[in-house]
C-alpha cells in the first residue's frame, strides 16, 4: 500500500504518526534515553491517541472536508471494488463504436454468486494510472459502452450494480464532437428503460451529470464521507462567488454530503465508513458495501424492479413538503 | 446671460448620447450592422442584413410558432421555494425576486397548448431571461407536467430549450431534474407520440444531457450555442483555441448530432409537417 497521505486537516494525525515512528527508531537502536519498557508504554498511549483523535477529527468532519476525503487519493477506487465484491469477473471492453474507455470499467462476474453486470468510474492510483483512466472522466464511449452492458443485463435478466466516483464527464473537443451530452442523455434514458433491478453506490466524487448518467437506480447508495453535487464546490465558488478559493463556502452552500442528501431525499442509504475513512481499512470497508448491496438487491426483488417504478420514483424526487 | 452666449457655436451638430434611445438601435453581434429594432423584431429578430437568429423572448417566439389566437397556458405546481436556503454573494431568494421582475414569467418556462400550423400541440419553452433559463426544480416540474399533458391529451411535445443548464443555487435536486424530465419523456415516447426539441441558442450543460438531446427529432436553430462542457470550461482543459464554428448548430449537424439547422420563418411549418408525417396525419 502506498505510504499514508494526511489531509490538511490531519495535521494532528501526522504530528502523532511522526512522533511514533520516531520512537520506533529510538527501540531499534537501543540507545534511547528511556527504558524499552517505558518506550512500549509511551507508543501505546500514542496509539490510543491516534485513535481517539482520528475518532474526533472524523465525527465532526466539515462539507469541505468530506470534498478532500472523498477525493483521497487511498480511497477505495472502482477496481478496488471489483476486485474484493466480484467473483469470475470478467471485463469487458469497447462501445463498439469508436473506442474503449478505461475510465469506466465495466464487465459481468458474480456478486455473492449471483450474476451480474458492473460498471464503475476508475480516477487511477498513481499518475500512470490515472493518465490511463483519464481521472475518472469518461468520454462518450465510456458511457455508450455502459449502455451497452445495460442491454446486455437487460437480455440475460441480471442486476446492474455500479460504483460512481469521478470529478464529472470530461470536458474537451473531442468529446463535445462526438456528443457527449447525447452520450449521457441516452445512458440515463437507458436506466430508465431497464426491468433488472439497478444498485449504484456513490464511492467518492458524485461529479455532477457524469455521475448521474450511471447512478439513476432503483437504490442509491452513499459512502459516509463520500460527495455527490451538480459542480464541483471550485466551479460553484468561481461561478458564483467569482473566486474559486471560496470553495469551503460553496461545499456548505450545495448540500452535497451523504446527510444532506438523505434528508432532501436523494438516495437510499449511507453506508457507514470505518474510523479514520474508508481509504484506512479497505476489508471493513468492502464488507459494508457488500452487505447494502445484498440488502438493496434483496428488497428490489422484493418489489419487483421495472422501468415503470423507477421511472415513477425519480419522477417523485425533489417534490419536497415544507417543513 | 449674455445673449452672445445663446448663439450655436458653429460646427458639427452632436446630441449626447442620452437624446437617443438607447433601444431604437441594435448593433449585430454577427456582422456589425445597426439595425433598427422595429426591423429586426418584424424579422423575428433575424438580422436583416447577414441572417443572425438573435435572441429572442419567450412570448415573441409563441408568436410565430404558434396559429394566432390559439394559445393556452398551462399551469405548473409550484414546488418549494430555495429548498437549500442557497446564498453567495447574494441569496438564491433575492435572485428569485430579481429574475420574476425582469420576466414575466413564475420561473424559467412557459408552458402552452397551441396551434402550430394547425397541428395542436403542446410547447415548453425555457426562459433565458429569467436566470440564464437554468433548471431547478420549478423548470423540472414545467417540462414533466408537459410530456404528462401531451400524453394525457394525445398530442405531440415541442421543447425549446435556452438555457446555461442546471442551477447551481438548488444544488443535487437541479441535477435530479436531468433524470426526472427524461422519466416524463420516456412515457410520452412509450405512448408513441412525437417529440420535438427545438435547441436554441444557447443550450448547454445538464439540459443538453437530458431531454435536450432525447427528441425523436432534433432540430436546431442557425447560429446557436449548443454543448456539454460551456467552451471557456473546454478551453481551461485543453490549453489551446477552439475550432472554428465549435459547437454552433451548424457544426452540430456536421457531427450528426443534429438533424437539421432551421431558421425562424421555416420552423412553424417544418415541426408541422413532421408531426403529420409521424403521426399519420
Amino acid at each position: 500500500m502506498a505510504a499514508e497521505h494526511f489531509l490538511d486537516f490531519e495535521a494532528p494525525l501526522q504530528d502523532l504518526k511522526t512522533r511514533m515512528t520516531e520512537m520506533r527508531k529510538l527501540e531499534g537502536s537501543k540507545e534511547g534515553e528511556l527504558p524499552i519498557k517505558d518506550l512500549e508504554e509511551e507508543l501505546n498511549r500514542l496509539h490510543i491517541k491516534e485513535k481517539s483523535v482520528m475518532r474526533r477529527l472524523y465525527r465532526n468532519l466539515t462539507p469541505w472536508q468530506k470534498v478532500q476525503v472523498s477525493r483521497h487519493p487511498n480511497r477505495p477506487h472502482a477496481k478496488d471494488y471489483i476486485r474484493h465484491l466480484i467473483t469470475d469477473f470478467v471485463p469487458l471492453a469497447g462501445d463498439r463504436l469508436y473506442a474503449e474507455d478505461e475510465a469506466m470499467q465495466s464487465g459481468i462476474g458474480k456478486f455473492l454468486g449471483k450474476s451480474v453486470v458492473v460498471l464503475g468510474i476508475e480516477k487511477g492510483k498513481n499518475t500512470a494510472d490515472r493518465v490511463k483512466h483519464n481521472f475518472g472522466m469518461p468520454k462518450p464511449e465510456g458511457y455508450r459502452k455502459a449502455q451497452r452492458l445495460m442491454d446486455m443485463a437487460e437480455k440475460f435478466g441480471l442486476p446492474v450494480v455500479t460504483f460512481v466516483d469521478t470529478p464529472g464527464a470530461f470536458p474537451g473537443v473531442e468529446a463535445e464532437e462526438r456528443g457527449q451530452s447525447e452520450a449521457i442523455a441516452s445512458c440515463i434514458e437507458k436506466l430508465l428503460t431497464l426491468n433488472v433491478p439497478v444498485v449504484s453506490v456513490v464511492t467518492g466524487e458524485g461529479g455532477s451529470g457524469g455521475a448521474l448518467a450511471v447512478a439513476v437506480a432503483d437504490k442509491v447508495l452513499m459512502l459516509e464521507h463520500s460527495i455527490y453535487s451538480v459542480i464541483s464546490p471550485e466551479g460553484c465558488a468561481s461561478i458564483l462567488w467569482r473566486d474559486a478559493r471560496s470553495a469551503s463556502t460553496a461545499a456548505q452552500a450545495l448540500k452535497l454530503t451523504s446527510t444532506d442528501l438523505k434528508k432532501l431525499g436523494i438516495i437510499d442509504g449511507i453506508i457507514k465508513e470505518p474510523v479514520g475513512g474508508a481509504q484506512r481499512d479497505y476489508t471493513l470497508t468492502m464488507k459494508r458495501v457488500s452487505a447494502e448491496i445484498a440488502k438493496c438487491l434483496n428488497e428490489i426483488e422484493k418489489a419487483g424492479a421495472s422501468k415503470q417504478s423507477r421511472r415513477a420514483k425519480f419522477i417523485a424526487l425533489t417534490r419536497l413538503n415544507d417543513n | 446671460m449674455s445673449w452672445l452666449r445663446s448663439i450655436t457655436k458653429p460646427g458639427v451638430f452632436t446630441r449626447s448620447k442620452k437624446d437617443v434611445k438607447a433601444n431604437v438601435w441594435v448593433k449585430c453581434p454577427s456582422c456589425g450592422d445597426m439595425l433598427y429594432r422595429k426591423d429586426l423584431a418584424a424579422n423575428l429578430n433575424i438580422c436583416t442584413n447577414c441572417g443572425h437568429h438573435h435572441r429572442i423572448s419567450v412570448q415573441a417566439r409563441l408568436a410565430y410558432l404558434c396559429d394566432e389566437g390559439t394559445t393556452q397556458e398551462v399551469s405548473v405546481p409550484a414546488p418549494k421555494v430555495d429548498p437549500l436556503k442557497f446564498k453567495d454573494r447574494k441569496s438564491y431568494a433575492d435572485r428569485l425576486k430579481d429574475a420574476k421582475k425582469a420576466s414575466d414569467g413564475e420561473d424559467a418556462f412557459k408552458v402552452v397548448i397551441g396551434d402550430v400550423d394547425g397541428v395542436t400541440t403542446v410547447l415548453c419553452l425555457l426562459d433565458f431571461a429569467f436566470m440564464a433559463g437554468s433548471m431547478g426544480t420549478y423548470v423540472g416540474e414545467a417540462i414533466v407536467k408537459a410530456a404528462q399533458t401531451a400524453k394525457e391529451k394525445n398530442l405531440p411535445l415541442v421543447l425549446v430549450p435556452a438555457s446555461g443548464g442546471a442551477r447551481m443555487q438548488e444544488g443535487i435536486l437541479s441535477l435530479m431534474q436531468m433524470a426526472r424530465t427524461t422519466a416524463a419523456i420516456l412515457d410520452l415516447k412509450d405512448a408513441g407520440l412525437p417529440y420535438l426539441v427545438l435547441l436554441t441558442d444557447p443550450t448547454t450543460g445538464g439540459v443538453t444531457a437530458s431531454f435536450a438531446m432525447q427528441g425523436d427529432v432534433l432540430m436546431a436553430e442557425p447560429g446557436a450555442l449548443i454543448g456539454f462542457a460551456g467552451p471557456r470550461v473546454i478551453q481551461q482543459t485543453i490549453g489551446e483555441t477552439l475550432p472554428e464554428g465549435f459547437q454552433t448548430a451548424e457544426y452540430l449537424k456536421d457531427h450528426g448530432m443534429v438533424d437539421m439547422v432551421t431558421g425562424r420563418h421555416q420552423q412553424k411549418a417544418e415541426i408541422a409537417k413532421i408531426f403529420k408525417i409521424l403521426t399519420k396525419a
